[in-house]
């Protein structure tokens, strides 16, 4: 358990833009990840509101999403994203951690399918949600 | 007798203000360090590189999420910037006194990667296929060295800000 946490804390040190974001690995395993970003000034998209860019919460999806595939039991050694669709819900309350869960729910022989949302302190209603198609790098000679 | 044209100077100042107002109040846009380029009514949005924007270190290559945003910046401003182009050109709108314009929201976006995003600057632009009075749909297209060789693509679907005068909803 602690060895995954540490695996989970060198994936996010090891990518400079989740490290640049401020993302932080909350839970992973299983084929699930979730991640948490705190609010930061820089990240805004509409200096009117303070509310955070769809394009932040995007690359926390993403992140999120990779880290999810990495994690499956199928135990690929690398993954990247092939196709990604967002939905905006709603806008992120300025001065809240945003955290996104994400799940992946399928593998074929090389491609992983993930499904992601966002939420803000309040729980109940998400910021966004994502669904994306990743691919999928098998160990050499491992079963397929 | 048709009135004679504007001095080129008035009209790139102009212009230079009104991209100005759209982009540099964006802390993110500035954050990742996004610049537009305009040759006349055509916007290209540039993102250099930098050691901040690497998602897998090992190739290197340019975090998903770097290229999501991007693209979604793109299209924002070339909408913002379509939308206000009329107003701008006949001196209508004055970006130094006017209040800022309220940028489009994104209800949706969809990135498709074509290929590894590399550790080099990277280009956009944007083209509107539908503009209607409430919602835009836009395509968007990221290349690097070759502007047929695109490394990612996106559409998204927008809400349109209410017109000055119109009721917000």
């Amino acid at each position: 358990m602690t060895d995954l946490i540490r695996l989970a804390r060198q994936f996010i040190e090891a990518i400079p833009h989740a490290r640049a974001l401020g993302m932080q690995f909350e839970h992973i395993g299983d084929g699930r990840a979730v991640i948490s970003m705190p609010y930061d000034q820089r990240f805004i998209g509409d200096p009117a509101t303070g509310v955070i860019h769809g394009g932040a919460v995007s690359a926390l999806m993403d992140t999120a999403s990779g880290a999810a595939v990495m994690c499956h039991p199928a135990a690929p050694i690398s993954t990247a994203t092939l196709d990604l669709r967002i939905d905006y819900f709603r806008s992120a309350t300025p001065g809240q951690t945003i955290t996104a869960r994400a799940e992946c729910y399928h593998v074929t022989r090389s491609v992983a399918f993930v499904r992601v949302t966002a939420t803000d302190d309040d729980a109940t209603r998400p910021v966004a949600a994502a669904t994306g198609a990743f691919t999928l790098d098998r160990p050499k000679g491992g079963k397929e | 007798m048709k009135p004679r044209p504007d001095p080129v100077q008035v009209v790139k100042q102009r212009r230079d203000a009104a991209l100005r107002s759209l982009v540099s109040g964006v802390p993110y846009i500035a954050y990742l360090g996004i610049q537009f380029d305009q040759r006349g009514d055509e916007l290209t949005a540039i993102l250099p590189f930098d050691e901040k924007l690497i998602g897998n270190p090992s190739l290197p290559a340019l975090h998903g999420g770097v290229t999501a945003a991007f693209l979604e910046v793109a299209a924002i401003i070339e909408l913002a910037w379509a939308n206000q182009w009329d107003d701008v050109e006949t001196g209508r709108l004055d970006v130094s006194t006017d209040v800022p314009l309220m940028l489009p929201k994104t209800i949706d976006f969809t990135v498709d990667y074509l290929r590894s995003g590399l550790p080099r600057d990277a280009y956009a632009r944007a083209r509107i296929n539908r503009s209607g009075r409430r919602y835009a749909s836009v395509h968007v297209e990221a290349w690097q060295d070759n502007r047929a060789r695109l490394f990612a693509q996106g559409t998204g679907h927008f809400l349109m800000p209410p017109a000055p005068g119109d009721p917000a909803e």
